[in-house]
C-alpha cells in the first residue's frame, strides 16, 4: 500500500463526479471560505453552489462606515464581483434565502421554491442588528419608516438618502459602540445632526473602561456630536415615519432618523430549526464542523466556538483557513483554537484601538496609564506575567502596531514601561518591521502575516498595490496599508515598484501618456473607437477610457479629429450641465464676468419663456439658468444668441477679473482687458481637467487669482505676476510665482504656453494644483519661460491654431449633429425633480 | 426576467437609426420607460431607463461592449443582464432585436 496525501475520496454526488457543496451566506466569511477552498484545489473537489440573501456579490461589510461616511463609494467595496462567481464556476443565487436545511435528505429548501442537494454544506448566515424592545419601532410594513439599522449595503444607501433629503436635519444613533459611533459620524458628514443614546454608563463599554470612555465622549462631542449615556430609548413615536424618540426618564427628542447599533445577533434561525446545537450560536468544534454532522460545517459570526462568540473579521479569516483545510483535507490536523481581538474605531479624527481586558484583574497584575483627558489622549496597559493581556490607546495611536503585536504573540517587554507607551528613540517603525516574526499579523482585518506579504513579494509582486491585492493586506479597515507598505518595501529590499497601472492615461488602455499619444500619432488614430481598436487589449472599448481619450484626441487633432459622440459623456454631446433630476443647467459666455443690459434682457426672456425654475450667480462670475429640459436646450441657445460658457467638460472654464485700473481707485493694470482677451483666446479648449483663470488688477486680489490654475495679478510698474497650479475647490494650494512680466501680451502668451504645455502633459483629471507640484516649478519654468526644451514656438502655435479653429458648440443647436441628440431621456415625472420656482421660493417673491 | 401575470407582445419603436451607435435612447413601452443601446456591431439591448440608484436617466450614459455607465454616479450595469457590478439593484431587461431595420421590443 502506497501512503496518500490526497483526501479522503468521497462518493461524489454531483453528474461529474465532484462532491456537491453548498453554502448558505454568501457574507465575508461564507465567501472567505470558499476562497480558501478553492485555494487548495477546491475546484477540482466540489461543485459549489452559494446562496446569499443580499441581491450583491460578497462585499466588504466593515467599509460601510467609510460609505456612510462618503469617504468610499458602495461601488468600491466589493470583495467578489459577480464575475468573480462565474469565473471560478461558482453557482451563486443571489437574494435568495434558505429556510431550511433536511439534514437526513441532505437538501436545503430555499424561498424561491427551489429544493437544492448537497454533499457538504457550509453555514455562514452572520448576523443581524438588535432590535432593542421600544413601542412604536415597527410600522405597518416592517422597521417604522426612518428607523434603520446598520448591517447592510442597502441599509446604507437607505440612511445616505435619508440623510441627503433637505427636510431631514436630526438623528439619533441608539447604542455607543464602535457601529454606533461610525454610523454618527458618517450621518454627520451629510450635514445631520447627531445625538448619540448609550444605555451604559459610559462609551465602548465593551472595550473600554469608564476612564477611556469618558475621554472618547469627550472627543466625540468636540466633533460635534451629542453624547446621552446612562438611558434607555424606550419608545420612538411617529406614525407615519419617525418624528422622535422617548427615554427612560420620559425626555423626548425630535429626529427625523434613528439608527440601531445596539448590539447584533447571531442568525441561527435555518439551523435551530433544522436540528443543530444552538446556544448563543450554532456550535461548533475545532474543526469548524457543527457538533450533530460531520457533512455541515459553519463559519463567520453565526458560529460559538468553545463558548466564544465573534463580532470581527479577524477571527474568520481564522476559522475559514481551517474549515478550508479540513474539508478539502488539505490538513486534517488543523483546528481552531479561538481568537484573541483587537479593535479600532474608524472615525477620522479620534482614534482608539483597544485589546483584551480593560483593567487590572489580579493584584498582581500591572496596570500602566497615561491620562491627558483634555487632549483627548488616554493608554492604558494591563500586564501579567510580564506578558500585555490589554491595552487601551485613545487619541495616539503611535504605538498600536507594537502593542498589537506584544498582544497577539506574548512578545517580551521592555523592562522600562514607559517605553510601551512612548516612543522614548526606541526602534523606529522601519527598524519594528525588519524585527517583526514571520508569523506576525500586519493586516488583521484580513488576517495577513508578515510572511505572506513578503512571499508574494519574493514570487515576484513588488507594487504595494499588486501586493494588496494579491494578499488582501490594508484592504479591511485600511489602518494598516502604511504598516503594509513598510513591509513590501523591507521584503522588497527597497525594490518597490510601482503599479503599472497608475501611470495609464485612462484605464483601459495600458499606456502612460507620452506612448499613448506616441502611438495615436504613429498610426494616425482620429477617433476613440480606432483608439480602442488597435492599443486596447483586444480591442476591447471600455466605458471608463472614453471620456479621455475623446478629450486627448481633440486636442491631439483639432479640426482633423473624428468626433464620436458616444465617446464624450452626456454633459460634452449636448452642451450643457446634467442636474439631479436629469434636466440641464446652461451658463452663457460671459467673458470676464463683464455682461451688458442687452444681454441680461436677453437672459431673463429666456428664463421666463421656458420657465428656468432658478436664474443664479455662479462663483464663476456668470450666470446659470438651471432646471432646464433637454429638448429646450436648442431653442434656449438659440434665444439667448450668445456662445457656451463652457461650464461642463474637461476644459477651459473662465477667467474670473475684477474691475481693474479703469475704476478701481488701486488698480494698477487693466485686469478687465486682460481677463476678456484671455477668455476669448482659450475659450472651449479641451484638457485633461478643468482649467479656471483670473487676473487681478493689484495685490489686494479681488479675483481671487493666488487660488487658480493661472492667476494673474497687476503689480506697481505696469508689470503682472502669474501663478500657476492654485486652487480652492476640494483641495487649496497657493499658486506659485512662475515669473513677472513687463506687459499684457507677454501674460497672455506665457498663460498658453503654460496651459498647453499642461494639455501635453498632465495626467487624465490631474488639475494643475497636482500637475505643477508633480512636474516640479522649476521645471516648468524652465521649459515655459527660457525655454529650455525648444518647443516654446510649437506650444504657441498650438494655441493659437486652437484660438482661429474654435467653433461654438451651441450652434450644434441649429441643426443637431446625430438623430435624437436633444431627445428627453427623462421619464421626469419618477425623477426627483428640481423644485420650480425656486428663486421665488428662496426670496419670498420679494425683492 | 419578464414580469409576472401579463403576457410579452411585441412592439415595433420605428426605425434602428434613431439610436446613433454607441448610444441610448429612451423609449415608452406599455407604460414602462425603456433604453434601447445600440453596439457599434449593431447588438442591441434594453433595459429599463431609470438607475435605481437615484433616477438617472440611463440613456444618456456611456457604454462599451459589455457594460453601461450611468451619467449621474457611475454606477454601472452589464448591458446583457441589467446585472450591476458596482452593486446598485438590477435593471430589468427586455428582449429586443431589428426587424426590416426597425426595433422590435418585447415587454
Ligand atoms: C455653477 C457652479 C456653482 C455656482 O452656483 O456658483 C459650479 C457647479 C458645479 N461644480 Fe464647481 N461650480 C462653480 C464654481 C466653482 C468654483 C469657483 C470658481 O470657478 O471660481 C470652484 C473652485 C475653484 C476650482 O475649481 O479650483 C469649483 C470647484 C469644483 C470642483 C472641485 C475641483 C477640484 O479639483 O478641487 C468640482 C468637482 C470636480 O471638478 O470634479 C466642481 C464640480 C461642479 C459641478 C460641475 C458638479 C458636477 O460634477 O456635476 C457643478 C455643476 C452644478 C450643476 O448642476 O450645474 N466644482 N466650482 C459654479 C460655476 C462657475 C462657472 O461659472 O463656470
Ligand atoms: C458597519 C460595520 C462596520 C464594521 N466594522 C468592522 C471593523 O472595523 N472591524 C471588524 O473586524 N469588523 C467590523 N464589522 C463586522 C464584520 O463586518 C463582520 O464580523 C463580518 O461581516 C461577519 O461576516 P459573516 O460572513 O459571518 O457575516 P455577514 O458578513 O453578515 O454575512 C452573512 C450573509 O449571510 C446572509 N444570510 C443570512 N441568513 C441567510 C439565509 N438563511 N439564506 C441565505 N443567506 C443568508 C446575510 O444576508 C449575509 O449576506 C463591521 C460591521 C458593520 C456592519
Ligand atoms: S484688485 Fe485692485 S484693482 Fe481690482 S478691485 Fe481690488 S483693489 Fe481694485
Ligand atoms: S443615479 Fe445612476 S448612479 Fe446614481
Amino acid at each position: 500500500m502506497t501512503a496518500t496525501l490526497t483526501p479522503p475520496q468521497r462518493a461524489g454526488g454531483g453528474p461529474d463526479g465532484r462532491r456537491r457543496l453548498v453554502v448558505v451566506g454568501n457574507g465575508m466569511a461564507g465567501a472567505r471560505a470558499v476562497e480558501e477552498i478553492l485555494a487548495r484545489g477546491g475546484a477540482e473537489l466540489f461543485s459549489i453552489t452559494m446562496f446569499g440573501d443580499e441581491p450583491y456579490g460578497n462585499y466588504n461589510r466593515i467599509m460601510l462606515s467609510h460609505v456612510l461616511s462618503g469617504e468610499e463609494s458602495h461601488e468600491d467595496i466589493f470583495l467578489n464581483s459577480l464575475s468573480w462567481y462565474e469565473q471560478n464556476d461558482i453557482t451563486l443565487h443571489a437574494g435568495v434565502r434558505i429556510n431550511r436545511i433536511d439534514r437526513f435528505a441532505k437538501v436545503v429548501f430555499s424561498d424561491d421554491g427551489q429544493t437544492t442537494p448537497y454533499d457538504q454544506l457550509i453555514i455562514a448566515t452572520g448576523s443581524r442588528s438588535f432590535m432593542p424592545p421600544m413601542d412604536g419601532l415597527m410600522g405597518p410594513g416592517g422597521l417604522l419608516p426612518g428607523v434603520f439599522a446598520f448591517r447592510t449595503i442597502d441599509d446604507t444607501r437607505g440612511m445616505i438618502d435619508y440623510a441627503t433629503h433637505d427636510e431631514h436635519r436630526q438623528a439619533v444613533v441608539i447604542g455607543g459602540g464602535l457601529l454606533g459611533l461610525e454610523a454618527a459620524r458618517g450621518l454627520q458628514s451629510h450635514g445631520i445632526d447627531v445625538t448619540v443614546i448609550h444605555s451604559p454608563k459610559h462609551l465602548m463599554n465593551a472595550q473600554l473602561g469608564p476612564e477611556g470612555g469618558d475621554i472618547l465622549k469627550q472627543s466625540m462631542e468636540r466633533l460635534g456630536i451629542r453624547i446621552v449615556c446612562g438611558t434607555r430609548t424606550t419608545a420612538i413615536w411617529g406614525p407615519d415615519k419617525v418624528r422622535g424618540v422617548r427615554l427612560k426618564d420620559g425626555t423626548e427628542m425630535p429626529c427625523d432618523l434613528a439608527v440601531l447599533t445596539a448590539g447584533i445577533r447571531p442568525n441561527v434561525e435555518v439551523a435551530l430549526t433544522s436540528g443543530f446545537t444552538v446556544e448563543r450560536a450554532i456550535v461548533v468544534d475545532d474543526a469548524m464542523r457543527t457538533v450533530d454532522d460531520d457533512d455541515v460545517y459553519a463559519v463567520g459570526e453565526c458560529v460559538q466556538h468553545r463558548g466564544e462568540v465573534y463580532g470581527l473579521v479577524a477571527p474568520l479569516w481564522e476559522q475559514a483557513v481551517v474549515l478550508a483545510d479540513q474539508i478539502t483535507g488539505a490538513d486534517p490536523t488543523a483546528a481552531y483554537m479561538g481568537s484573541r481581538t483587537a479593535t479600532k474605531l474608524k472615525v477620522a479624527g479620534v482614534e482608539v484601538a483597544a485589546m483584551g481586558v480593560q483593567g487590572p484583574e489580579k493584584d498582581t497584575d500591572e496596570h500602566i496609564v497615561f491620562s491627558e483627558p483634555r487632549r483627548g489622549t488616554f493608554k492604558s496597559i494591563v500586564i501579567r506575567d510580564d506578558k500585555i493581556i490589554g491595552a487601551t490607546l485613545l487619541g495616539d495611536s503611535n504605538k498600536v502596531a507594537f502593542l498589537q503585536q506584544a498582544f497577539d504573540r506574548g512578545l517580551p517587554l521592555p523592562e522600562a514601561r514607559v517605553e510601551l507607551m512612548f516612543d522614548l528613540g526606541g526602534p523606529s517603525a522601519e527598524v519594528g518591521v525588519a524585527e517583526l516574526a514571520d508569523d506576525a499579523q500586519i493586516c488583521n482585518c484580513n488576517g495577513v502575516s508578515k510572511k505572506a506579504i513578503c512571499d508574494v513579494v519574493q514570487a515576484g509582486c513588488k507594487t504595494v498595490t499588486g501586493v494588496m491585492d494579491k494578499t488582501r493586506a490594508g484592504k479591511g479597515c485600511g489602518s494598516c496599508k502604511l504598516l503594509v507598505a513598510q513591509v513590501v518595501e523591507f521584503a522588497a529590499d527597497g525594490a518597490v515598484e510601482e503599479d503599472p497601472s497608475v501611470h495609464y492615461y485612462v484605464p483601459g488602455i495600458a499606456l502612460d501618456k507620452p506612448t499613448l499619444m506616441a502611438a495615436i500619432r504613429d498610426q494616425e488614430l482620429r477617433s476613440p473607437s480606432a483608439v480602442f481598436a488597435a492599443l486596447a487589449p483586444e480591442g476591447a472599448e471600455d466605458a471608463k477610457s472614453k471620456m479621455g481619450l475623446a478629450s486627448l484626441l481633440k486636442m491631439m487633432w483639432g479640426e482633423d479629429y473624428v468626433d464620436e459622440k458616444d465617446a464624450r459623456f452626456i454633459n460634452d454631446r449636448v452642451h450643457a450641465n446634467i442636474q439631479k433630476d436629469g434636466t440641464f443647467s446652461v451658463v452663457p459666455q460671459m467673458r470676464g464676468g463683464v455682461t451688458t443690459p442687452e444681454q441680461l434682457r436677453r437672459i431673463a426672456d429666456v428664463a421666463d419663456k421656458y420657465e428656468v425654475p432658478m436664474v443664479k450667480l455662479t462663483g464663476g462670475q456668470r450666470i446659470d439658468l438651471l432646471g432646464i429640459r433637454k429638448e429646450d436646450l436648442p431653442g434656449v441657445w438659440g434665444d439667448l444668441g450668445m456662445p457656451s460658457g463652457y461650464a461642463y467638460g474637461k476644459s477651459f472654464r473662465t477667467v474670473k477679473t475684477c474691475v481693474g485700473q479703469e475704476f478701481c481707485r488701486f488698480g494698477t493694470g487693466d485686469s478687465t482687458k486682460l481677463g476678456i482677451e484671455l477668455e476669448t483666446r482659450m475659450q472651449g479648449m479641451e484638457s485633461p481637467a478643468k482649467m479656471k483663470l483670473a487676473v487681478s488688477g493689484c495685490p489686494r486680489n479681488c479675483a481671487e487669482s493666488l487660488v487658480k490654475d493661472v492667476g494673474i495679478v497687476a503689480i506697481e510698474g505696469g508689470r503682472w505676476e502669474l501663478y500657476i497650479g492654485g486652487a480652492a475647490g476640494a483641495h487649496i494650494r497657493k499658486g506659485d510665482l512662475l515669473t513677472t512680466v513687463d506687459d499684457a501680451e507677454t501674460a497672455k502668451l506665457l498663460t498658453g504656453r503654460f496651459l498647453q504645455y499642461y494639455r501635453e502633459n498632465a495626467k487624465w483629471l490631474e488639475r494643475t494644483y497636482a500637475f505643477v507640484p508633480r512636474v516640479g516649478l522649476d521645471h516648468i519654468k524652465a521649459v515655459v519661460v527660457d525655454d529650455s526644451e525648444g518647443i516654446a514656438e510649437r506650444l504657441d502655435a498650438e494655441v493659437q491654431k486652437h484660438a482661429d479653429t474654435y467653433v461654438d458648440p451651441w450652434t450644434e443647436g441649429a441643426t443637431p449633429v446625430e438623430p435624437g441628440q436633444f431627445r428627453t431621456s427623462l421619464p421626469l415625472e419618477v425623477l426627483p425633480r428640481v423644485p420650480a420656482d425656486r428663486a421665488t421660493e428662496l426670496l419670498g417673491g420679494s425683492w | 426576467m419578464l414580469g409576472p401575470a401579463h403576457t410579452a407582445t411585441d412592439h415595433r419603436l420605428g426605425p434602428v437609426t434613431q439610436v446613433p451607435y454607441g448610444e441610448g435612447r429612451a423609449f415608452e413601452v406599455a407604460g414602462e420607460q425603456i433604453a434601447v443601446f445600440r453596439l457599434r456591431d449593431d447588438t442591441l439591448y434594453a433595459l429599463s431607463a431609470v438607475c435605481p440608484h437615484k433616477g438617472g436617466p440611463l440613456a444618456d450614459g456611456q457604454l462599451d461592449s459589455t457594460l453601461l455607465m450611468c451619467p449621474l454616479h457611475q454606477n454601472t450595469f452589464e448591458l446583457a443582464t441589467g446585472c450591476s457590478p458596482t452593486g446598485a439593484a438590477p435593471l430589468r431587461r427586455y428582449d429586443v432585436r431589428v426587424e426590416d431595420a426597425e426595433i422590435v421590443l418585447t415587454a
